[in-house]
Parts: C-alpha cells; sequence; structure tokens
C-alpha cells in the first residue's frame, strides 16, 4: 500500500526557477493552467494523490526544499498517530494513509517547525534538526522520556 | 452530500488532500491550514475564486498552481462576485440541461484576507451576499496588508504597529478599532455567520461544513495568525493562535440568521490578554509605561464584547 507514497515519481522534480514556461509577462488575460495531465473520470477527492496524473504545472511537481534550514525527523517508535501534524501542517507535508502517519514529505516541507510543536507524546515523536544531519543520526540522539516535575 | 467523516481527527486524516505543497507561502502560516481544512472538510466539487492577497500570489506562482479544484483569481476586490457569476451560471446551465454531471455536487467558494474582505471588497461581497448567492466567503484575517508589506487595514486592532501606523514617540501605532464584520455580515441577514479558529480544527471543520451545506450566502471570519507582520516565531503559530482565542481577543461564535447568535467556544481558563500582547513583536511597544492604558483599554473592550456575545446568546435576538 506504501507503494509510492513516500517518494513519487512526480513529487519535487523541479526546482522553483529552473522550468522551462514562457515568462509571465508573456501570459495573457485568462489563461488555464490544468492541474491534471488528462480530464479527471471521478471527483479528485475520491482519488489519492499517488493515484493522480499531476501535469507539470500542478505545483506538486516543484520542491521548496532549499527553503529550509532545520528538517522535522519523525520518530516512528514513538508516534500515537494523533494526526495533530496533519491537521496542522501548512505545507500538506505530512503523509497519513489509513490513519497512519507515514512520514515526512521533504520535497514541500519548509521547515516551519509547526508539526513539533502540537506533537503531544513524551519525548517529541518528532523533532527538528539541521538540514545537514543524516536521519540515523538524528534517531540516534532522541531524547530520553522527560519525568513531569513535581 | 458527501462529508468527510470528522467525529475524531484520525477520521478526518483519511481525507484526500486538495491542496498541494510547494505554495510560496511563508514557513509557519496559517492561511494554509485553513484552506486544508475546509478542502478536506468536503468531498464535493468545489468553486474556488480568491482575492488577491498572499494566498493568491503564493498558490498560483506561474506556472504554478497548488489547486486541485476549479480556481478563479482575478482582482483584489471580487472574488464573492466571481463566484456568484459562476454560481448563477452553474444554475442556469442545470435548468437548461447542459451540465456534463449534472447530479455531481458542487459548492462555491470564495477566499479573501482581511484587506480585501474588510477594506477593498467590502462593497462587492455586501452585494454578493445581499443577492442570495449560494456560496462561502471565507475571510483569512491575518490583521493587515500582508502581501505588500504589512500595511494597516480596518481589521487591525487598536495599538498595533503597522508599516502605515507606526509606533514611535508620538504614536502607540494604530489609534482607530477594528471593524466588527461578523455583526456586519449578520444585519445582511446572512443564513450562517461565525467566527472561526484553526486551532479548534473539529469547531472549524463543523463550521465550514454547516456554511457548504446552507443555502445562500455565508460568511466565516477566521483568524489567520500571520509569523512576518505580527512577528512571532513560525513554530509558534498554534501557540499564538490558542492564546488569540483563550484571551477571547478572537471569541468563536456563530450567528444563524442574523439573530440566533451561539458561543462555540469557551475557554476554561480566560487568559489575560497581555500574555497574547506579549508573544507578538507588533505589541512590543505597549509595555512601555507610557502605553500601558492602552493594554487596559483592549482588555476593557474584550471584557465587554464578551460580556455583550453572553447576553446576545442568551437573549437569543
Amino acid at each position: 500500500m506504501s507503494r509510492g507514497v513516500l517518494a513519487t515519481e512526480k513529487r519535487g522534480i523541479r526546482e522553483l526557477g529552473a522550468e522551462e514556461f514562457v515568462g509571465w509577462d508573456e501570459v495573457t488575460q485568462g489563461v488555464i493552467l490544468p492541474s491534471f495531465e488528462s480530464e479527471l473520470k471521478e471527483n479528485v477527492s475520491h482519488i489519492r494523490p499517488e493515484e493522480r496524473d499531476y501535469s507539470d504545472f500542478n505545483s506538486y511537481t516543484a520542491t521548496v526544499a532549499s527553503w529550509r534550514v532545520i528538517k522535522p525527523v519523525y520518530n516512528r517508535d514513538i508516534c500515537i498517530d494523533c494526526q495533530n501534524c496533519w491537521v496542522w501542517c501548512p505545507d500538506t507535508s505530512i503523509i497519513s494513509r489509513d490513519k497512519q502517519m507515514l512520514g515526512i514529505d521533504y520535497d514541500h516541507c519548509k521547515g516551519c517547525g509547526v508539526c513539533v510543536e502540537v506533537c503531544p507524546t513524551n519525548p517529541k515523536s518528532l523533532l527538528m534538526f539541521g538540514e545537514a544531519e543524516e536521519t540515523e543520526d538524528a534517531l540516534a540522539k532522541w531524547p530520553e522520556k522527560k519525568k513531569k516535575a513535581k | 452530500m458527501a462529508i468527510t467523516n470528522i467525529k475524531n481527527l484520525k477520521e478526518f486524516s483519511t481525507a484526500n488532500e486538495r491542496f498541494e505543497g510547494a505554495h510560496l507561502l511563508c514557513p509557519g502560516c496559517a492561511h494554509s491550514m485553513i484552506v486544508r481544512e475546509l478542502m478536506n472538510a468536503t468531498d464535493d466539487n468545489l468553486v474556488i475564486a480568491s482575492n488577491t492577497g498572499c494566498l493568491e500570489v503564493s498558490t498560483a506562482v506561474y506556472p504554478y498552481t497548488s489547486w486541485d479544484t476549479s480556481w478563479i483569481h482575478i482582482g483584489f476586490e471580487n472574488a464573492a462576485t466571481a463566484v456568484s457569476g459562476a454560481e448563477a451560471m452553474y444554475k442556469a446551465r442545470k435548468r437548461k440541461g447542459t451540465l456534463k454531471d449534472p447530479d455531481a455536487p458542487v459548492k462555491f467558494v470564495a477566499f479573501g484576507g482581511d484587506g480585501s474582505t474588510y477594506d477593498i471588497g467590502f462593497q462587492w461581497l455586501s452585494g454578493a451576499v445581499e443577492r442570495g448567492h449560494d456560496f462561502t466567503y471565507i475571510c483569512l484575517d491575518n490583521e493587515n496588508y500582508a502581501n505588500t508589506g504589512g500595511q494597516r487595514s480596518s481589521a487591525t486592532p487598536i495599538g498595533a504597529h503597522t508599516s502605515t501606523a507606526q509606533a514611535g514617540r508620538v504614536s502607540y501605532g494604530k489609534k482607530e478599532k477594528k471593524k466588527d464584520l461578523v455583526a456586519i455580515m449578520a444585519a445582511h441577514g446572512a443564513p450562517y455567520v461565525a467566527q472561526l479558529a484553526p486551532n479548534k480544527w473539529k469547531i472549524m471543520a463543523k463550521g465550514f461544513q454547516k456554511a457548504l451545506e446552507t443555502e445562500g450566502p455565508c460568511f466565516i471570519n477566521t483568524v489567520s495568525a500571520c509569523t512576518t507582520e505580527w512577528k512571532f516565531d513560525p513554530k509558534d503559530t498554534i501557540h499564538i493562535t490558542d492564546l488569540a482565542t483563550d484571551t477571547l481577543m478572537f471569541p468563536i461564535y456563530e450567528i444563524i440568521n442574523g439573530h440566533e447568535l451561539n458561543i462555540l467556544y469557551r475557554p476554561k481558563n480566560i487568559i489575560p490578554v497581555e500574555e497574547y500582547l506579549a508573544a507578538q513583536g507588533r505589541y512590543k511597544h505597549l509595555f512601555k509605561p507610557e502605553n500601558r492604558h492602552v493594554i487596559e483599554q483592549i482588555q476593557k473592550e474584550i471584557n465587554e464584547k464578551w460580556e455583550y456575545l453572553q447576553r446576545r446568546e442568551e437573549a437569543r435576538v
């Protein structure tokens, strides 16, 4: 089921500004940008993102990863799938399927840190690390459970 | 109508996203939280129009669009007009039988910032509500013209520092009060008017669903914390919104048919407004001794407003 969910072929294939399109001053009024390659057979809210045929105009195919200086790292072992991070992520970057949190979409995450702030577990199951930090190193550094101050 | 189950957050999270990432809103912006929540709250087809503002310029940077639904951008002021035109055409084509899929439910939504809703697009919004089109207008209220450098709008509260109402030796920032747009829209007799906040996701999603279900023009004012112009750390967006609702700076309530007022959220502990003000850079100057009276005035007005809302809820008038 998780095939192509965390790393889809289409997502984040282009750096912003690297597109080969006409300039903004050549665009005329009334221009239409299609979000999908072909006309959809059903309502888009019934198709999972990994099964959609995104067109090159959809910002799904672009990446804003270069905005980030710190990144959230996800620790599956502590997560309780409360979905707080999913509902408050401003960049559609928390990937949840079938009520389970699967991971972070690093092509669209801007590193704001909202997900870490709203995480209710102890210790948090999402923490911010430097962009250069490897995931394994980050997980090895994970803090212990904090005791409540009496 | 097909509605996403929002009994709990796990159920809600099975919604298929229709708002894509790599839009260019600031990290931690509450606009996209609100937009995602609206689009996840329903399964129906959506026709969305946006006024010029942060949301519009950041989600349609040529050659990209972040919207997986029909989305129209026209001018600074006329999202309400555009969406009522689309709605009128939809009705006409339905009557003539020229729609491809006449049974598919379609909802019409307009988004505007507070600049385009409170000030520039107010006349257009008022007109569209008066004509009674079946649409939902959502104001993303970040209390200034954030897209153009943080100028004051009529939604900016008293005492806030903005680039055109500067705080300094002679002034404490904006001197005028915030316009009560929710009351003005309720006075239009709109069937559903509400003020909601993204930190209370369930109340907000239910409010959106109610507005989409209600036939006729609905207006929702949502508080959208602005990390850039309110001057706080991007990670604190939800914390600031929590403070906004718990200090009652932004009370959460709905008004049905222009008179039936329901308070949707009562904070267990009402926090003094000072905490909300202290968390933001735009109110920093109010803590100087000569400006303290402004904080007292803000607190007094909040208390009066809360008293007023509670009385209205009781009286049902």
